[in-house]
């Protein structure tokens, strides 16, 4: 029996145009873009090819605005720190909320253990930010607002433009980690008011190792890494060329095919939360309502341990995620889970399903006939359910 | 794959999993910050263990702990079961993740929770109440390890040098 994915928030496989063009790429044997003979130039036009592209899917007005970078993480570390250090004489102060990745966190902790100070959010019940929070919390001494578009645990959508209108008015820095959304949902910086938005690769069926940051112009943010001219100096090191010109396909393919992809995971996702009351009981929905991602649920089944039904469904198959503490490698419950008011025990049981577009309805019922064998399983074995059941 | 061999047979096929209805010894623990819960029932007879069953909340390992204790403890005299550490059981596995002897690694805290229960009971005492400990605990001489990053952490330090983490709320 084939193998299900339903962990693509982990890694989606690279679409056959990316795989052929990066192939083509490798062929290639391009020079350093940076170099100003023939073969470095033709480097160089393939670079600005895949920044047009990737500028296209999220409505840069420029596309100099795209600083390619390895990441995600590299993004989110650049912007929170570049502002930092850009806008230390302007002040010291940094607002964001209870549920970021840790990139934006740890990126947060390292520069309070610098001095800065962090004003850290809550959200509400459903897992969302109030805007008036986010305009209460802006002192005189803010720099910078960091607010995630989507959250990778929930898949729940930030209001991302009333953000951007706050931080706007009072014209502070607005950075969005926007990784888990950028070529999943429609993201365009205009509409959001966005001055840093950071994005990866493979979200989008690119390749892992490069993303980019959207750098509105005239945003004062300093260069991660220093050294050389590329990338318009904000971003020193020669180009990870193929790994771009794949991303570059990528975005083409995202803006071209966004709304059928969408059509179709949440297709997916629609079924999985209709079918789901037929196969188990006593579970809780992360995920919001209307504001979500279309392709990720996030659901905690009471009673009973994440990684234990991942070990499980993987000897069927079937791949997911969890958020138990244990799995994720540390020993406490999320602070994304625990920030909308899950106990730790409703934690532990959390699994994060995310679809692709090579996942079919029935993966989702094979999917939905799995959990329901190892629930059972794991149920019978857990002292909670039994207590529950008196 | 994280776990050995073993670990995954006990995970796959756990031995002795329920409950004892008559049990004259119950042991609970659980670990509330991480959510592990391990149950263990007694049936002791002529100052053996003649049956042994669990229940437990929680991850591969936890699961493979359980029973891999029940294995242990079965047959035993209650002497001989009190020195049963948590350490027997790790090995017993071959080996846990570093992470998980932390959180997960309860099985003979259970057992001797539940051997206390029945020598309660014996002597006339109140039953004790179930325990669950908020923090870990150092009650085998084993090293600690930092759950973030697996750096061996100092002893009597809540805090991990290597990664600048603070372990106040899990470690002491």
């Amino acid at each position: 029996m084939s193998y299900i994915n339903l962990d693509h928030i982990s890694s989606k496989p690279l679409l056959p145009e990316v795989k052929a063009a990066m192939i083509e790429a490798i062929n290639a044997d391009y020079a350093n873009p940076s170099s100003q003979y023939s073969h470095g130039e033709q480097a160089a036009e393939k670079l600005e090819a895949a920044r047009v592209s990737v500028a296209g899917l999220i409505n840069a007005a420029l596309p100099k605005e795209v600083v390619f970078t390895s990441g995600g993480t590299e993004s989110v570390n650049h912007a929170v720190k570049g502002v930092a250090m850009a806008k230390a004489k302007a002040g010291n102060h940094i607002v964001t909320s209870n549920i970021e990745h840790n990139a934006v966190n740890r990126s947060l902790r390292r520069l309070q253990s610098q001095g800065y100070h962090i004003t850290s959010v809550s959200v509400d019940a459903t897992g969302r930010v109030d805007p008036e929070d986010i305009a209460r919390a802006i002192t005189d001494k803010t720099i910078l607002v960091s607010i995630m578009h989507s959250n990778n645990e929930t898949g729940t959508i930030q209001p991302i433009a009333e953000i951007g209108a706050v931080c706007r008015e009072k014209k502070v820095i607005f950075h969005c980690d926007a990784v888990d959304s950028v070529g999943v949902v429609p993201v365009d910086v205009q509409a959001l008011g966005v001055d840093l938005l950071s994005f990866a690769a493979n979200p989008f069926y690119g390749p892992t190792g490069v993303g980019g940051l959207y750098v509105r112009r005239g945003t004062l943010v300093f260069p991660l890494l220093d050294g050389g001219v590329q990338e318009n100096s904000k971003r020193a090191g020669t180009e990870n060329l193929i790994g771009i010109i794949g991303m570059g396909v990528a975005a083409e393919q995202a803006r071209l095919h966004l709304a059928e992809r969408l059509a179709h995971t949440a297709g997916l996702k629609e079924r999985l939360l209709r079918r789901l009351p037929d196969y188990i009981d006593e579970y809780i929905i992360n995920t919001h309502p209307e504001h979500s991602l279309p392709d990720l649920v996030s659901l905690s089944v009471q009673y009973i341990e994440g990684e234990s039904v991942m070990l499980m469904l993987d000897d069927e198959g079937i791949a997911v995620s969890t958020r138990s503490a244990c799995a994720t490698g540390s020993l406490r419950a999320s602070h994304v889970l625990i920030s909308l008011g899950l106990s730790h025990a409703d934690a532990q049981g959390t699994l994060v399903v995310s679809f692709g577009i090579d996942n079919t309805a029935e993966d989702v019922d094979r999917f939905l006939e799995g959990l329901q064998r190892t629930v059972k399983i794991l149920r019978d074995i857990s002292p909670l359910y039994q207590k529950r059941k008196g | 794959m994280m776990y050995s061999k073993t670990v995954m047979d006990h995970f796959r096929n756990p031995r002795n999993v329920g409950v004892i209805e008559d049990a004259n010894g119950i042991g609970e623990v659980g670990n509330p910050l991480c959510g592990d819960m391990m149950t263990i029932y007694l049936d002791i007879q002529d100052d053996v263990i003649r049956d042994i069953k669990f229940q437990t909340f929680g991850c591969g390992s936890a699961i493979a702990v359980s029973s891999m204790l029940t294995e242990i403890a079965k047959g035993k005299t209650v002497a001989e079961a009190k020195k049963i550490t948590n350490r027997d059981v790790a090995e017993a596995l071959e080996g846990l993740p570093k992470n998980k002897l932390h959180c997960s690694n309860l099985g003979a805290d259970a057992l001797h929770m539940a051997i206390q229960d029945y020598e309660d009971r014996l002597s006339g005492k109140r039953r004790a109440e179930p325990q669950c400990t908020e923090k870990h605990e150092h009650k085998d001489k084993g090293k600690c390890y930092c759950p973030y990053c697996d750096a061996e952490l100092q002893e009597g330090i809540s805090f991990c040098e290597a990664c600048q983490t603070d372990l106040e709320e899990e470690h002491h």
